[in-house]
């Protein structure tokens, strides 16, 4: 990282923006944090990193006034200081992005970004102005929606780009955000990391938590480590890499961070081939073939079209034209259960929305999918928990009690539940839709060794992924979409970030990757 | 423990009213008012027993009421044709009852898939067949009442009045329509199916559960526990009006509630349901017995007893949090 940033936390002159000393927090008996001191500065973006169940959030919380500490100090701009409530934090300019959307879905763009402090005239709402001036914020985060549109209508990424203009329209003086980038495209990415750091030189304070290692490589100018409660360290950005940054998470060392997947032969089977496929939610003109025991990546733009071809594949949206093989068998699914029935297990990105009954219990949840394996005509009980115990162990599923609720697992847990659920089918090919967001490093190492046993075992997966380094690592073959088609399958040594940028954003192959490899990208025209 | 107290709360309620009751009088635990009560309960109990599954699910059904009227009318006009066909008085009844559960499942299966298939809201669809049908019934009656045969009704009479072993016929399949829905929705998969879709829909979808058909099985449940109601209420005065089952649909919903059976969806409780159903029933008779509040207020009681019973429930939710 560049040197400019240390003038800030080195100079004595320049007060902390806010400052923790000795915090302590316990929800009932348990403690959660232990005696963190923590400070941002003006102009410093300060990244707070953790494995889920770490402290992050509930420490942010404390620091916005969402929560009181159980002991322990704050100091504003070096003043003592208690946030009586968040409304008393949010005067003085201290606005907390929370990892949840907080946005009122049937209102405008417009209104939500003005929510509670409209602008008006006389008695009346000043629409105009208020237009005027979300437009601008907007523009500055290069978010294309339209002010008026309702925030129901738009995409998860440019909900999460009008919850970031709700914040800095608020004038803040410390910004906290909570895995902004968990919904976000890089290139959504790069847009807000252009305007923290615009936000960063007129000398906003901001903390920012992530998971994604290299995006606090190329915004933080320091960051402070927790593990389980406690402060481990806070080190210049620029002074430790990503390997240290995952060993200070961790605690110990990510040797093989992804595990070795063969590659399977070119003459495996085809276990499913997919032939000009169209819908009416954005898929054009589709096809890839997917081979026994592979992992097969797909990448891809936010819009581009993975997870709607994969839902339209199993039946979730109807197909307009087009043909699916499995086998060499042509087949149809209507529905979810048609796939099922063929040994098609699709795993949704949207976890807490479309994967799990949070207010349900774990068992519950987990035979949910695969119900008829333990239902005569009654469920029997016994069986389902036997094999929900088989699995929690499989799985490493790490929870106090078959009995709690899916909501009070951690992020981590809660994607190795899922996971558990859909493969309890005994899927011959599993779609994974972003099998790792937003969960910590030491889960993400272990979904990638549950994709490689699945694997060895001889099943075919499917991986889309935002996170290109996963696609990498885990993918003998990548499709790459853009705009509802399949722009090119690289292979080999073709799979570099580059190529598949390239790809995703509609250029085509380019001529560098013509002379350093032999092989060109396959396009679907070759494979179908 | 948290759970349990769920459970528990409904029958603590329960038992209070029991209590108070012997205090305010003697006879009230008496057989005679006993098997009244229960009896009583039966009509309410059975319809709320449907509405544990629409309302677990997800859904609403308004229509209930009105439904009750409109398949007691078609009943009774239906066995008074036949009875000129037939001297077979009690092939008269069994097709009178047949058409009865046919009728009923059938309007559940409309309602059903006008909301799935039709993507209206339960409230919307239920709310206009619950209007048609009251219509339907006022115009089958010419704006009066609809008798049954006297003769057919001597006959049909002990499905209300009979009893085996001193236990009253409507309380013995109150009972049972209690055991099956409890089996059904806790004990096999589609009670499980039903209780997921109405905890979140998407999940359901993308659990490969086939949603609209969940709905609309659950509809159908409703539509039959209408027509068994109906089917022992129909025997008791042998006539249905255009006032018949008036406001039936709002005590079953309460009773549901009252049963801690979560009005947005995703739990359901039988045990509470019929539980909820005897309070109801419970309040009135406990007026009835006093003069300390007229009966007049029946309604007021029981509208602040379903307010606290939400309540309580919602206070001991958060705490679970």
């Amino acid at each position: 990282m560049s040197s400019s940033n240390d003038s800030i936390a080195n100079s004595l002159d320049v007060l902390p923006a806010l400052r923790a000393s000795g915090i302590n927090k316990s929800f009932g008996p348990i403690a959660v944090l232990h005696d963190i001191d923590f400070e941002v500065y003006p102009g410093e973006i300060h990244a707070l990193l953790g494995e889920n169940g770490a402290g992050k959030s509930t420490l942010v919380k404390i620091l916005a006034g969402f929560e009181q500490p159980t002991s322990g100090s704050l100091a504003f701009n070096g003043a003592p200081t208690v946030w009586d409530s968040m409304r008393d934090a949010e005067e003085n300019g201290i606005v907390l992005i929370h990892q949840e959307l907080n946005l009122a879905g049937l209102l405008s763009v417009e209104e939500n970004i003005f929510l509670g402090r409209e602008i008006k005239k006389g008695l009346f709402v000043d629409h105009t102005t208020m237009r005027k001036k979300s437009r601008t914020l907007l523009d500055q985060l290069e978010c294309r929606a339209s002010v008026t549109a309702r925030v129901d209508d738009l995409s998860v990424a440019d909900q999460q780009m009008i919850e970031i203009a709700k914040a800095t329209s608020r004038n803040a003086n410390v910004l906290f955000l909570d895995e902004p980038t968990a919904v976000l495209t890089p290139h959504e990415t790069k847009s807000l990391f252009k305007l923290l750091r615009r936000l960063k030189s007129e000398g906003v304070a901001i903390v920012f938590i992530s998971h994604k290692l290299d995006e606090i490589e190329q915004i933080a100018d320091r960051i402070t480590v927790l593990r389980d409660g406690k402060h481990i360290d806070t080190v210049p950005a620029h002074s430790v890499t990503k390997d240290d940054m995952a060993r200070l998470m961790v605690g110990r060392d990510l040797t093989e961070y992804f595990p070795h997947i063969p590659v399977p032969d070119k003459n495996a089977d085809i276990v499913l081939s997919v032939q000009g496929v169209a819908t009416d939610t954005g898929i054009v003109d589709a096809g890839f073939d997917l081979r026994r025991a592979e992992v097969l990546g797909f990448a891809g733009l936010q819009g581009a079209g993975r997870t709607a071809l994969m839902e339209a594949l199993i039946g979730l949206d109807p197909i307009t034209t087009g043909t699916i093989q499995q086998n060499g068998t042509t087949v149809k699914f209507k529905t979810p259960g048609d796939a099922k029935t063929a040994r098609i297990a699709y795993l949704t990105k949207d976890r807490k929305g479309k994967g799990l009954l949070l207010g349900n219990d774990l068992v519950h949840n987990f035979s949910l999918f695969a119900l008829e394996k333990f239902t005569r005509f009654f469920i029997n009980r016994k069986a389902e928990k036997a094999a929900f115990d088989a699995a929690a162990k499989q799985f490493d599923l790490r929870a106090a009690s078959p009995k709690m609720l899916a909501g009070s697992l951690s992020g981590g847990n809660q994607q190795k539940l899922l996971l558990a659920k859909v493969l309890e089918i005994n899927p011959d090919i599993i779609i994974l839709d972003e099998p790792t967001r937003g969960i910590d490093v030491g889960a993400k190492s272990q979904i990638y060794g549950f994709i490689a046993d699945l694997v060895s075992q001889g099943r075919s997966v499917i991986v889309l992924s935002s996170e290109l380094s996963e696609i990498i690592g885990l993918s003998s073959r990548v499709a790459v979409m853009h705009e509802g088609r399949i722009t090119g399958v690289l292979e080999g040594d073709q799979i570099t970030e580059e190529e598949i940028m390239r790809f995703a954003t509609g250029l085509g192959a380019s001529t560098d990757a013509g002379k350093n490899n032999t092989t060109t990208a396959t396009t679907v025209e070759e494979i179908s | 423990m948290i759970i349990n107290w769920k459970a528990a709360g409904p029958l603590i309620a329960l038992g209070a009213l029991l209590v108070l009751g012997t205090l305010i009088n003697g006879n009230f635990l008496s057989t005679g008012n006993m098997t009244n009560i229960l009896t009583r309960s039966s009509f309410i109990g059975i319809i709320a027993i449907g509405a544990t599954f629409v309302i677990s699910s997800g859904s609403i059904d308004l229509s209930v009421g009105s439904m009750a009227a409109f398949i007691a009318g078609v009943m009774i006009m239906f066995m008074n044709t036949l009875k000129d066909l037939t001297d077979l008085m009690w092939l008269v009844v069994l097709a009178g009852v047949l058409a009865g559960a046919v009728l009923g499942m059938f309007a559940g299966w409309l309602n059903g898939i006008l909301t799935t298939r039709g993507k209206i809201e339960a409230f919307i669809v239920t709310l206009g067949t619950m209007g048609i049908y009251r219509s339907l019934v006022t115009y089958l009656a010419d704006g009066g009442t609809l008798s049954l045969n006297s003769q057919v009704r001597s006959m049909y009479r002990p499905v209300y009045y009979g009893d085996i072993l001193g236990i009253p016929f409507p309380v013995i399949i109150f009972a049972a329509m209690a055991v099956l829905g409890y089996v059904v929705l806790n004990h096999t998969a589609y009670g499980r199916h039903v209780q997921s879709v109405g905890a979140n829909e998407h999940v359901a979808r993308y659990s490969a559960i086939s949603t609209d058909r969940v709905k609309i099985i659950a509809f159908m449940i409703q539509g039959a526990c209408v027509a068994m109601a109906t089917i022992i209420y129909v025997p008791r005065l042998g006539s249905a009006s255009s006032s018949t089952g008036v406001l039936w649909e709002l005590e079953a919903i309460a009773a549901v509630i009252i049963g801690g059976t979560l009005l947005k969806g995703g739990y359901g409780r039988i045990g509470g349901t019929v539980a909820g159903a005897l309070i109801l029933t419970l309040i009135g008779n406990i007026l009835n017995l006093t003069d300390a509040i007229s009966n007049y207020l029946n309604g007021a009681v029981q509208g602040v007893i379903i307010i606290a019973a939400v309540f309580l429930q919602r206070g001991i939710g958060k705490k679970q949090k």
